[in-house]
């Protein structure tokens, strides 16, 4: 096609005849192409309304506005049986949220500690660390949420002989419960004096950035930020009062009552997805250090600059370019490892879904919700990664 | 196109298949044949399972044996189809079956839309809850704080909720898919309350690992009447069906057993001779299309109902569930037959 175009760009065709003509044929392939996928997919969805019409199923996505009827253990919005299917997968959605943002972020921090432990020059840390990545690697995900569930979670105590940990918190089999920060009048104002912490830190470490650049002289950023982090907001809550109380779980009849609870289901779920993706992640930031030349640290060092430094500015940055794609595949395989929670009964998208179709016979619908929402949560971590990786790449002048 | 033609010639076949077996007398079949096809439950305690040995026993396994006592004057002219829940009728609707006695529940849209006939009501169940004994609990009604274990995507889920919201309780649901991973989840102590179908409960009990340690409540939250199953349109084998559970109610009333079936024979109260056809003239089993022995010869089988309820789930078995409902009418349950003349 490109021969023809660069012989007669404004022609558009070659000479000769029509049938031997790239750009022609060209053009008539991917029309053939279009119009048979155009036909399949009208074959398939008529033939699913044909066939759905036939067995007297109604389609339509109006079952979400029907009462549900079931309860949900784990809600982290407000849900009763009265409420609706689309609330029902609207706390599944949230359920899946929950547990894929703190799975990411704990496997994250697994994974670098353990990917750098992998590289020690310490005999028994760099072993520690291929004995844990070697094993969580070879082992299938749903055998790891098991491993929680059944062989840690499930043999603690019962809930009347919870073991009793600091600051009220309980360990049983139910979970773990702890007291629940009730906000009182006037709690408000030490959140405003955070979040004006956390801008100022931000002003305060630009400026010192500039600071340095122009002058040489380093501001001791660090301490400013933490005793304005900290400060701040500490005494604004005390001179407001200290609006802040706790309710305290308290043995029940059959369970504790009252506090939060964090139930085994996703304690268990949480901590194998984290531990499962960990291990990729070891692995990833293991390849991404040994990945910069060693080239680089020698004239770092020759340089002149301390090796933490060399680390921090010098292999770190460029470790990161070599990192974050296939770390995005990993977070992405998190997010979607955990409709594995349908094995241990923790109410993400997929098992509440499952719950609908079955009661309400919508397979169509469910299934395309699910899809929809887990392409949203791909496509969308993609996008931030994606992004994040082009402010980390290498800026070629 | 090719997906909908074969759809539609499926069926066409399913419809064709349904409309013979409907025409044909299944009795008529069943005699040519010898023996009959039971759809039976692939594996429940005390309603049917396969024994040591091999053969099939419980309490749904006794209605086909009954039937078969009936028919031929042989219990052992039966054949046995294990169906799962989802299997259970299409093999009946396909003619693969000529017997559903499989604790199946008697819905109108069985009975309607599905093309099958239900009746007499061999097991009065309904849902209830287990618990552990040691939490001192004597009624559903105390249960307000429990987490509560069950099946997901059931009746039993809806039924559990409508149940603690009418009452005002507060409940945690510890919800699975698969009925292992609720009875583990429950033996390992993850919540307090187990609730199924109670026939289901008092099996399952069995298989905990400390089964003393745990009991059912008297609360019944919903109706499940089991019932064996045939299908629509053949009304001679329906009757058949539904005489042979009435035979076993009214011997249990009359206090006939296996044991002294022969003695009561040569009983003069006119109802029993009627009923065991000694009476001069006896119609009632040439009528059903048997011999006037059939009476007999189902109980010389299997016994009377109450015979077979201890045998199989009573006070004689592993399971020992209470006869409750399920207990003559004139002993405060609601078993009952018509009578016999």
């Amino acid at each position: 096609m490109a021969i023809g175009v660069t012989n007669a760009p404004e022609k558009g065709r070659s000479s000769g005849s029509i049938i031997n003509d790239p750009q022609v044929r060209g053009i008539f392939y991917q029309a053939i192409t279009i119009i048979i996928l155009a036909v399949l997919i009208y074959w398939i969805v008529d033939n699913t309304i044909e066939n759905l019409r036939r067995a007297n199923i109604a389609s339509g996505y109006g079952f979400v506005r029907s009462r549900a009827g079931f309860d949900v253990g784990q809600s982290l919005i407000a849900f009763t049986s009265d409420s609706t299917y689309g609330r029902a997968l609207l706390v599944g959605f949230v359920n899946t949220l929950v547990v894929a943002i703190t799975g990411i972020v704990t496997a994250t921090i697994i994974g670098f500690l353990v990917g750098i432990g992998r590289l020690s020059h310490n005999w028994i840390i760099a072993k520690l660390s291929l004995a844990y990545v070697e094993v969580f690697r070879n082992i299938p995900p749903l055998l790891v949420i098991f491993f929680w569930y059944s062989g840690v979670l499930a043999v603690l105590p019962q809930a009347r002989e919870a073991l009793t940990l600091p600051l009220n918190v309980f360990v049983s089999n139910r979970g773990v419960a702890f007291p629940r920060p009730i906000f009182g009048e006037g709690s408000e104002y030490t959140v405003l004096a955070f979040l004006i912490a956390v801008a100022a830190s931000f002003l305060i470490a630009r400026y010192a950035n500039r600071q340095q650049a122009a002058t040489g002289q380093r501001f001791p950023v660090l301490w400013t930020v933490l005793g304005l982090v900290i400060g701040l907001p500490l005494i604004t809550f005390l001179a407001t009062g200290a609006p802040l109380s706790f309710d305290v779980p308290i043995a029940g009849k059959f369970n504790l009552t009252g506090g939060s609870v964090v139930g085994p289901e996703f304690l268990s779920l949480y901590l194998a997805l984290s531990f499962y993706t960990a291990a990729f992640i070891a692995e990833i930031v293991r390849a991404g250090i040994r990945g910069v030349s060693k080239g680089q640290t020698e004239a770092a060092h020759a340089l002149g600059i301390r090796p933490r430094l060399t680390t921090r500015l010098v292999v770190v940055p460029q470790a990161m370019r070599i990192i974050i794609p296939p770390l995005t595949s990993q977070y992405l395989n998190l997010t979607k490892n955990s409709s594995l929670a349908i094995a241990v009964g923790y109410a993400d998208l997929v098992a509440v879904g499952g719950t609908i179709l079955n009661q309400t016979g919508q397979a169509i619908e469910v299934v395309s919700i699910w899809l929809i929402v887990y392409l949203t949560l791909s496509l969308a971590t993609s996008l931030f990664m994606n992004w994040y990786n082009a402010r980390m790449a290498l800026v070629e002048r | 196109m090719a997906r909908r033609i074969l759809t539609a010639l499926v069926g066409a076949a399913v419809m064709g298949i349904g409309a013979h077996a409907a025409s044909a007398a299944t009795l008529d079949d069943v005699k040519a044949k010898g023996f009959i096809q039971c759809g039976v439950n692939t594996g429940l305690a005390g309603f049917s399972a396969p024994d040591a040995s091999g053969n099939w026993t419980g309490f749904d396994v006794d209605y086909c044996k009954a039937v078969a006592a009936a028919v031929f004057g042989d219990a052992s002219k039966v054949k046995y189809t294990p169906l799962s829940a989802k299997e259970r009728f299409p093999a009946l609707q396909s003619g693969e079956v000529d017997l559903l006695a499989r604790n199946t529940t008697w819905s109108i849209n069985r009975d309607t839309a599905l093309g099958f006939n239900f009746r007499p009501v061999n097991y009065y169940d309904g849902q209830g809850f287990m618990v552990r004994k040691e939490l001192n609990v004597k009624s559903a009604l105390e249960l307000s704080g429990a987490a509560v274990c069950v099946q997901t995507g059931t009746t039993t889920e809806l039924n559990l909720a409508d149940y603690f919201k009418s009452n005002n309780l507060q409940y945690n649901p510890v919800v699975f898919e698969k009925l292992e991973e609720v009875n583990a989840a429950y033996d390992a102590g993850r919540c307090d309350v187990y609730t199924t179908d109670q026939s289901g409960l008092y099996a399952l009990r069995l298989t905990l690992s400390k089964p003393d340690d745990h009991m059912i409540l008297p609360e019944i939250i919903s109706k499940e009447p089991l019932a064996p199953a045939v299908r629509q349109g053949d009304d001679q084998w329906f009757d058949i069906v539904s005489w042979t559970h009435f035979a076993l109610i009214q011997a249990e009333e009359f206090g006939i057993t296996q044991a002294n079936v022969e003695e009561m024979k040569k009983s003069t109260n006119p109802d029993v001779q009627r009923f065991l056809g000694v009476e001069a003239d006896s119609k009632i089993g040439t009528d059903l299309g048997l011999t006037n022995e059939w009476a007999v010869n189902i109980i010389k089988a299997v016994g009377n109902y109450g015979e077979v309820f201890d045998r199989n789930i009573g006070t004689g078995s592993p399971l020992k569930i209470e006869r409750g409902l399920n207990a003559l009418w004139n002993k405060g349950g609601i078993q009952y037959a018509p009578p016999i003349r």
